[in-house]
């Protein structure tokens, strides 16, 4: 007999009420979803205000500050205004697509969230594929904007669909790579498992290079900058979803926003040891707190980046992509493959759960990943004085210019 | 035999999913509507393979299939003039394939219905094996030597094939 009833013991309660066993668990699991599915959407409220007082203040401005306290009203106020707006549809434009497209566009985000594990008990689905369920939902990404470009009935839109599909479907070759190595160390794709498995020490201290790789590859999935080529807002107006208004522009907006954050949670869960805190075994809700500071610190750290660099031209996209990032992680799988096989072959495996006992391994695989950084740095040195000659060679500078100006200066 | 469950309602769904995506891929005249419903049929498949309690096929199915698709539609878009309004018969022999194509389904049908060939799974009520598989399973039998490594290697090889030949046809040669 449950005292209070929460959604922890919602199962039991129900039956204790009397309620049929079958009942009981469809009630407890359409509780689930409704909850899993509302969260996001009332979170994208307050991402949108923390994304424009963080891109303000690094733009040394104020920001929304009107609108209710510190302006945190200012994205309901937007929220409202983009829900009374009229609502286009293009002429000749397929209509059941047009529509559909906003719809897949926010359910693949939402969809991510039921495999996020929140704390030791709270999570959507555990499923024991979580890791792939991830990338096939993000999968379906690439239809969406593929719809939505050609439905419009306008080839600005359909162009701008192109290039975000070649963009997404390069970067994906990255970031599942890059998933492959924690799955690799901890032995399973369930994102339950793959927290526990960071018990007594996370994966970025393991899988520097891996977390990296993820950390890009994820900018450019979420279209946040340096890889905003698809919305680009001040060179082009945007890309796919041109023709896109009120509501329906707003659930592309919303799935974005919604997107990035949820990249920053998963970073966290798997290299961050998301839940993982002090006390999170005896207090379970603590994991919300853990989670919530690790994903900040990896959102908050993308904000700040998009607010500061500029935006990549295409083929330095596919370049960036194809010749460096691709190559990397293929040779990360490989090293790190190679190292976890020597680490057991030789007994520095793990054998029991505490810190010290996970201390070889990780040293073996950070020294790996070092010397994979090390290698790329030398390349990349390497490359950088081969153009700087190939560029001088071509447009000589005039070194005497130097003191000729000076002592100008001086008269 | 048939009792109303969640599952059997599922299987229903999927099966509509599955078939009506399939239907709706010959029969429609406009080739993103095509793809459209291709996605919706594969998307029927992966849902079977959840219900075969195989949720690793079921992920790759998605990730495979529907996240290829895309770019089907892309090819779609960029390699034909008219993707809406398909009204010319490209190809004349298309009576004597659709004869042909028939004539081989309804002999799938009798084998499967009939015990014609010997008696197959449907006929026999064999039951879903209660051994449930993992993906650690899987992956280890695609690389045992006593299992798939041989078919696993020579796909591998095939595909590595495939697409040096792809780079090798794409490529410039006045370069």
């Amino acid at each position: 007999m449950n005292d209070v009833c929460s959604i922890n013991n919602l199962t039991q309660c129900l039956l204790d009420g009397g309620v049929s066993p079958d009942l009981a668990n469809l009630l407890t699991i359409l509780g689930g979803v409704v909850l899993v599915a509302t969260v996001p959407l009332v979170t994208v409220i307050f991402l949108i205000w923390i994304e424009r007082k963080i891109a303000a203040r690094v733009q040394d401005r104020l920001g929304p500050n009107r609108v209710g306290p510190f302006g945190l009203l200012q994205s309901v106020a937007d929220a409202v205004k983009m829900l009374t707006k009229e609502d286009i549809t293009p002429m000749g434009a397929d209509k059941f697509i047009y529509n559909l497209a906003p719809i897949i566009a926010f359910a693949t985000v939402v969809l991510i969230w039921a495999i996020i594990p929140f704390t030791p008990l709270h999570i959507g689905a555990d499923l024991s594929i979580g890791i792939l369920y991830f990338v096939a939902v993000a999968s379906i990404g690439t239809v969406k904007i593929m719809i939505a470009g050609w439905s419009s009935n306008n080839k600005y839109a359909l162009l701008g669909a192109f290039r975000t599909i070649a963009q997404l479907l390069s970067y994906e070759v990255p970031l599942v790579l890059s998933l492959l190595i924690p799955v690799m160390i901890a032995g399973t794709l369930g994102m339950q498992d793959m927290v526990r498995a960071q018990g007594s020490m996370w994966f970025v201290f393991m899988a520097p290079v891996a977390a990296v790789m993820f950390f890009i590859a994820n900018l450019a999935e979420t279209g946040r900058a340096p890889f905003d080529l698809l919305e680009a807002e001040s060179e082009i107006i945007a890309g796919y979803n041109i023709e896109y208004s009120g509501f329906k522009w707003g659930m592309f907006m919303a799935g974005e926003f919604m997107h990035a954050f949820t990249a920053a949670l998963l970073a966290a869960v798997i290299f961050l040891g998301g839940w993982w805190g002090p006390f999170v075994e005896q207090v379970p809700a603590l994991g919300f707190v853990y989670l919530g500071l690790k994903t900040a610190v990896v959102y908050i750290f993308g904000l700040i980046l998009r607010s500061t660099v500029p935006r990549v031209r295409i083929d330095q996209l596919m370049a960036l992509n194809w010749k460096w990032l691709v190559p990397i992680s293929v040779a990360n799988v490989l090293i790190t493959a190679l190292l976890l096989k020597v680490v057991d072959a030789i007994g520095l495996a793990p054998q029991s759960g505490d810190f010290f006992a996970h201390l070889p391994q990780t040293l073996v695989l950070l020294v790996g990943n070092l010397v994979l950084m090390f290698g790329v740095a030398t390349v990349l040195r390497n490359r950088g004085r081969a153009q700087r000659l190939v560029d001088e060679a071509a447009h000589p500078v005039e070194h005497e210019d130097a003191p000729v100006v000076a002592g100008a200066v001086g008269h | 035999m048939f009792e109303l469950n969640a599952q059997s309602i599922a299987f229903i769904v999927f099966a509509l999913f599955s078939l009506g995506g399939a239907l709706g891929v010959v029969t429609t005249r406009n080739l993103i509507h095509a793809t459209l419903y291709l996605i919706l049929s594969l998307f029927g498949a992966a849902g079977f393979f959840v219900l075969l309690s195989a949720p690793f096929m079921a992920a790759v199915q998605v990730l495979v299939y529907i996240g290829a698709i895309a770019i089907l539609i892309v090819f779609a878009v960029m390699l034909t003039r008219s993707m809406t309004r398909l009204s010319d018969i490209y190809n004349s022999q298309w009576l004597l394939s659709a004869i042909v194509a028939g004539l081989l389904f309804v002999l799938l049908l009798v084998g499967v219905i009939l015990p014609v060939w010997g008696v197959n799974g449907t006929q026999a009520g064999r039951e879903v094996s209660s051994i449930v598989t993992t993906t650690v399973d899987l992956g280890k039998a695609l690389v045992d030597q006593n299992q798939y490594v041989l078919p696993f290697e020579v796909a591998s090889l095939l595909l590595t094939a495939a697409m040096i030949g792809a780079i090798v046809v794409a490529r410039d040669d006045k370069e």
